[in-house]
């Protein structure tokens, strides 16, 4: 069931969308071409900042010095009620999407996925977002150099998330 | 906020890779991540065309514009400073609803069309508004309903129930949604222009 959902939401969409469109009297063809000309406006624009983000997290993960600040801030965060097993993906997450799921297969292939940390970091993974790459994106893609009280704002409901994700699953579990 | 973190970010990985006699690794990282920002944009210049494409179609036909009537009070309320009927009400409909059904790269192209708008709004152009913040706040707390890269990790690893995690992270996940609200409306009361 879910599996067809996720493969019948674009066609279906598509589908409604050009039916809606053609029985309504559009110019579907001609409407279709002049919104994708901005498709590659848009590619183009966001480039330098996704250069700028990729190389970054490149760094940071080639250099392994994540595993440095975890075994660091572990016994600190354990105080707090954070388990050890899941604080690498806690760290990445707010970084990189493709490494944060990276993390959560080594957990789940660890642990097994059914264990504690296996299904914590499944759900925190499902439950959560790449910050900084958004961030630096969609405030990127139209010249935004002040994003004020966005990051701020979006780090810490991402700790309050954690806290409510271990509750949640250790109610569970 | 986003200038220290990224100094910090290359800082502590090439100070941390000097120490323990990763530079060499870190030239190809360099070169590597540089070609794949480039091959990242390309890649996305397809499907971006393609659902921006499709979506002038669907707000040429008036289809956007009916759904987005339903869902106006709860856009009103996150977003007090759009004015009525303004087209980015309806691109950040559509950014939330591809979110939500985990279309990625569609929500990713509605996302830029609704900061395209929410900048036509913008009096100080390099200054970002309450709409903008809030905006993206509530997508970098997750709005996707059902995780199903992480279901099939689960199913491939040989989980005896894959999908129990779902009612767990929709419950996570809308909960921390309404969290960054509140928390975003209280910068805001906290940080006016």
């Amino acid at each position: 069931m879910l599996e067809w959902i996720s493969i019948g939401i674009v066609p279906f969409m598509v589908l409604i969308i050009l039916t809606h469109g053609y029985v309504k009297g559009v110019d579907i063809y001609n409407a279709f071409i002049e919104g994708a000309k901005e498709g590659f406006k848009t590619a183009i624009r966001i480039m330098p900042y996704l250069i700028a983000i990729f190389i970054a997290i490149g760094i940071l993960r080639g250099s392994s010095a994540l595993d440095m600040l975890t075994d660091l801030l572990s016994p600190f965060t354990e105080l707090l009620g954070i388990p050890k097993e899941i604080l690498p993906l806690i760290l990445i997450r707010p970084i990189s999407g493709s490494g944060a799921l990276g993390v959560v297969k080594d957990t789940i292939s660890h642990y097994g996925p059914d264990s504690f940390p296996g299904v914590l970091a499944s759900v925190m993974m499902g439950s959560s977002e790449t910050i900084f790459y958004t961030i630096a994106l969609y405030f990127g893609s139209i010249g935004i150099e002040k994003h004020r009280h966005t990051l701020k704002a979006a780090l810490l409901s991402y700790i309050i998330s954690i806290f409510i994700t271990i509750f949640i699953c250790s109610l569970y579990y | 906020m986003i200038n220290t973190i990224w100094f910090l970010m290359i800082f502590v990985g090439i100070i941390y890779g000097a120490f323990t006699g990763n530079l060499a690794e870190i030239n190809n990282i360099i070169i590597k991540e540089a070609g794949e920002g480039v091959t990242f944009a390309i890649g996305l210049i397809g499907i971006m065309s393609f659902w921006i494409g499709i979506m002038n179609i669907a707000e040429k036909s008036g289809l956007i514009k009916s759904i987005s009537k339903a869902f106006r009070s709860i856009i009103r309320i996150l977003f007090p400073d759009i004015p009525k009927d303004h087209p980015a009400e309806r691109w950040i409909l559509m950014n939330f609803i591809a979110n939500m059904f985990g279309v990625g790269n569609g929500a990713t192209a509605f996302g830029l069309k609704a900061m395209k708008e929410l900048d036509s709004l913008n009096i100080n152009k390099r200054r970002a508004t309450n709409a903008m913040a809030m905006f993206l706040i509530i997508n970098m707390s997750s709005l996707q309903l059902v995780p199903l890269t992480v279901v099939k990790l689960r199913y491939d690893y040989g989980s005896q129930n894959p999908t129990e995690i779902i009612g767990m992270t929709l419950l996570a996940t809308s909960l921390s949604t309404i969290i960054a609200i509140i928390i975003g409306k209280i910068f805001e009361e906290g940080d006016k222009c």
